[in-house]
């Protein structure tokens, strides 16, 4: 029975893509350390901003500027981080809903594991705040991850 | 497309109830014992048994199908258009009708129902593949994800399964030890399951103490990496009869999706199955048996509460996604579970359910009976 | 509105260039495997051999095999090996080298119906002026042994065997 044959296949695909006025604004912000939201359709606001409104798709254009605060709404403990994901050591995936926000941005938080008794591990309902990229260019990525913020007094 | 060709039917404006002329039943279903990797096998070679396997059941030839369509995606094999290969398989000179959905097999079947209950053909054929195993279909899943806000992060399959079971799990809705058993039971009655990967399991004790995967999800939570294939013909009216005695009629069938942004859902819910399964009548039929596509254990208690499931009714009996997950198979597979079930005379009332995108987006319910 | 509008109406950004487009790589790898069909095809040519296959109901030879007949959907179980001649059913004079490929332009690319096959191999014509190719050439293999091995890489290219032309009977149903 001949050997199985194989060859490694490399797939890569560096593609540059318009933003429109949404998303362009969004990481323009992100750019400038400024975190932006969306207004909705019923006042709500979504951050990540989207162009349409998810419930009644109406165009949305009222940007909101959000502080880069904001508290854990559910996480995931990833203690093996696989290629090319935000953080190289262990970190939590989480979902954040930015203050002044009714819906959550997903993203990495660098924190201490849960069952690790410290006071910032990750958990639900945790106050968390941006840690922006050194070097930001409009991108997701602009935010390097989240990080716990001191308990308020 | 949704709408009923008949409008004496339409005392709910839903497309999804089968009382007009042209009812469609699942006749015949076959699928490969589905394994880690298939190595030496190509993805025509792979579909080429199970294709000969439902044609030998009906004991039609190609030339007397009327529609073919697959499901399949090429980001599992790197290969862009690797999907036409596969048609090598059916055989398709002269030139036949034939399409291809970029997702699980079960929306390809949900196209060739659209066909055959809008009378352009009365037979179809509908199979899907996928080999996981070129590649690492945890993070290849992630390019179907936002690529603004979402796909540069990698946020892989588990990852966000795992988000949306802590949310189910803050909710108080289950916690690691119900999930666990979920896995059990699952793995457990695939042993009856031929075609399974993962037959049999260790107790909720034993897997409780390893490792966690992606915390809350450990790697009994997850299903297996699988290649496999399967297919299932669809018929109309008396030709379904002629091809099997006992055949599974499709009574409704209908899909819904919600927003691609995990933030802006409600994990813990599925709102789409629980729409698409009004608009199959599924609250309507006695079930005994569900299929379910919920690959994460905590999907199946999204799921299970999302169709008012009570412990009266079989889940799963097959094993489901946790014991056998051939990505863009394994929704087409719980249609051909139930079918099959109901073609053995084991199920009179089954409901098959199938998933595609992140944490539940995009589902879709079938709800079949068989004759007495 | 335009990304610049909307930022003018945040005051925080305003005077900030807009992001109007941006770059996102991604990489994803995976180790191909041909299969059962395309394995034997191509151990076979790192012995200098030509495998096809014949389909058992219209007896079409399909090269390189796949395993399947197309036409009839059924498995090509019979295996054969064809000679080291065939004839050019198609060819074009290609002036621009694709990314990656190592090949000198211009170079002349053409389809040869391997002597006893229905489908073509696609191969470089090579060793005879461009403008002396012709459908109806016979043709044979030059082999690379420096590249000989499980791949068509093994075969340099194809040149004129110095026959006369094919009968266009012989080829012309499989154009």
């Amino acid at each position: 029975m001949p050997e199985v044959l194989s060859a490694p296949l490399i797939v890569e695909f560096p593609f540059t893509r318009s933003t429109g006025p949404v998303i362009g604004a969004f990481l323009t912000g992100l750019r400038e350390r400024v975190v932006l939201g969306i207004r909705g359709s019923a006042g709500r606001v979504l951050c990540p901003p989207a162009e349409y409104d998810p419930v009644t798709a109406e165009e949305l254009t009222e940007l909101v500027a959000l502080p880069g605060t904001g508290t854990v709404t559910t996480w995931a403990w990833n203690a093996r981080p696989r290629p090319y994901q935000p953080l190289t050591t262990p970190f939590a995936w989480v979902l954040v809903r930015l203050d002044g926000a009714d819906t959550a941005l997903l993203h990495a938080l660098d924190a201490p594991p849960p069952g690790s008794g410290d006071p910032r591990a990750v958990r639900t309902g945790l106050r968390v705040t941006v840690r922006w990229a050194g070097q930001r260019s409009g991108a997701i990525t602009d935010i390097a991850c989240f990080e716990p913020i001191p308990e308020e007094a | 497309m949704s709408s009923s060709p008949d409008p004496q039917h339409t005392r709910r404006a839903d497309a999804g109830r089968d009382v007009a002329s042209r009812d469609v039943a699942v006749v015949a279903f076959a699928q490969t014992s589905h394994r880690r990797s298939t190595d030496q096998l190509s993805e025509v070679e792979l579909v080429l048994p199970v294709l000969h396997d439902v044609l030998k059941q009906t004991g039609l030839t190609t030339d007397r199908i009327g529609f073919t369509c697959s499901g399949s995606s090429d980001y599992l094999a790197g290969r862009a258009f690797s999907f036409t290969m596969t048609l090598d398989g059916v055989g398709a000179w002269p030139p036949i009708s034939e399409s291809h959905v970029e997702m699980d097999g079960a929306w390809a079947l949900y196209e060739a129902w659209v066909k055959l209950r809008t009378g352009q053909a009365d037979t179809a054929l509908v199979y899907s593949y996928g080999k996981s195993s070129p590649g690492s279909v945890r993070d290849v899943l992630t390019r179907q994800l936002d690529p603004y806000t979402l796909a540069p992060l990698w946020p892989d399959s588990v990852a966000l399964a795992a988000l949306q079971t802590q949310a189910l799990i803050d909710a108080g809705i289950t916690d690691e030890r119900a999930l666990a058993a979920i896995a059990v039971r699952s793995r457990r009655a695939a042993e009856g399951n031929p075609h399974a990967q993962l037959r049999g399991s260790a107790d909720v004790n034993e897997l409780l103490a390893e490792p966690y995967e992606v915390r809350p999800l450990r790697r009994h939570d997850c299903p297996p990496i699988s290649d496999g294939a399967a297919a299932v013909i669809l018929a109309v009216g008396d030709t379904a009869r002629a091809l099997h005695p006992r055949p599974a009629w499709i009574r409704g069938i209908d899909h819904r999706i919600e927003a691609h942004q995990p933030g802006v859902r409600d994990l813990t819910e599925s709102p789409s199955t629980r729409l698409a399964a009004v608009r199959a009548g599924a609250f309507d039929a006695p079930l005994d048996t569900v299929e379910l596509h919920a690959p994460f254990t905590g999907q199946e208690v999204i799921l299970r509460r999302a169709l008012d499931l009570d412990d009266a009714v079989e889940v799963n009996p097959s094993g489901g996604p946790l014991a056998a997950n051939p990505v863009m198979a394994a929704g087409l597979i719980r249609i051909g579970e139930a079918a099959a079930r109901i073609h053995r005379g084991e199920s009179r009332w089954a409901l098959a359910h199938a998933t595609s995108g992140p944490c539940l987006q995009q589902n879709l319910v079938a709800v079949m009976e068989g004759d007495q | 509105m335009d990304t610049a509008d909307l930022l003018a109406t945040v005051p925080a950004l305003a005077g900030a260039e807009p992001v109007t487009r941006v770059t996102l790589p991604a990489r994803l790898d995976y180790i191909h495997t041909p299969g059962a069909a395309q394995s034997r095809f191509l151990n076979a040519l790192a012995e200098k051999r030509f495998l096809a296959e014949r389909c058992p109901k219209c007896t079409r030879v399909y090269i390189p095999p796949k395993g399947v007949c197309p036409t009839c959907g059924l498995a090509t179980t019979e295996r054969l090996e064809l000679p080291h001649v065939g004839t050019i059913t198609t060819f074009c004079i290609v002036n621009i080298a694709a990314r990656g490929l190592d090949v000198e332009v211009p170079y002349c690319y053409a389809y040869v119906l391997l002597d006893g096959a229905h489908v073509s191999l696609h191969a470089r014509i090579g060793d005879i002026p461009h403008d002396q190719v012709h459908v109806g050439q016979r043709v044979q293999p030059v082999w690379n042994e420096q590249k000989l091995g499980p791949s068509l890489a093994g075969i340099s290219h194809f040149r004129p065997t110095g026959e006369p032309d094919a009968d266009p009977e012989s080829y012309r149903r499989w154009m």
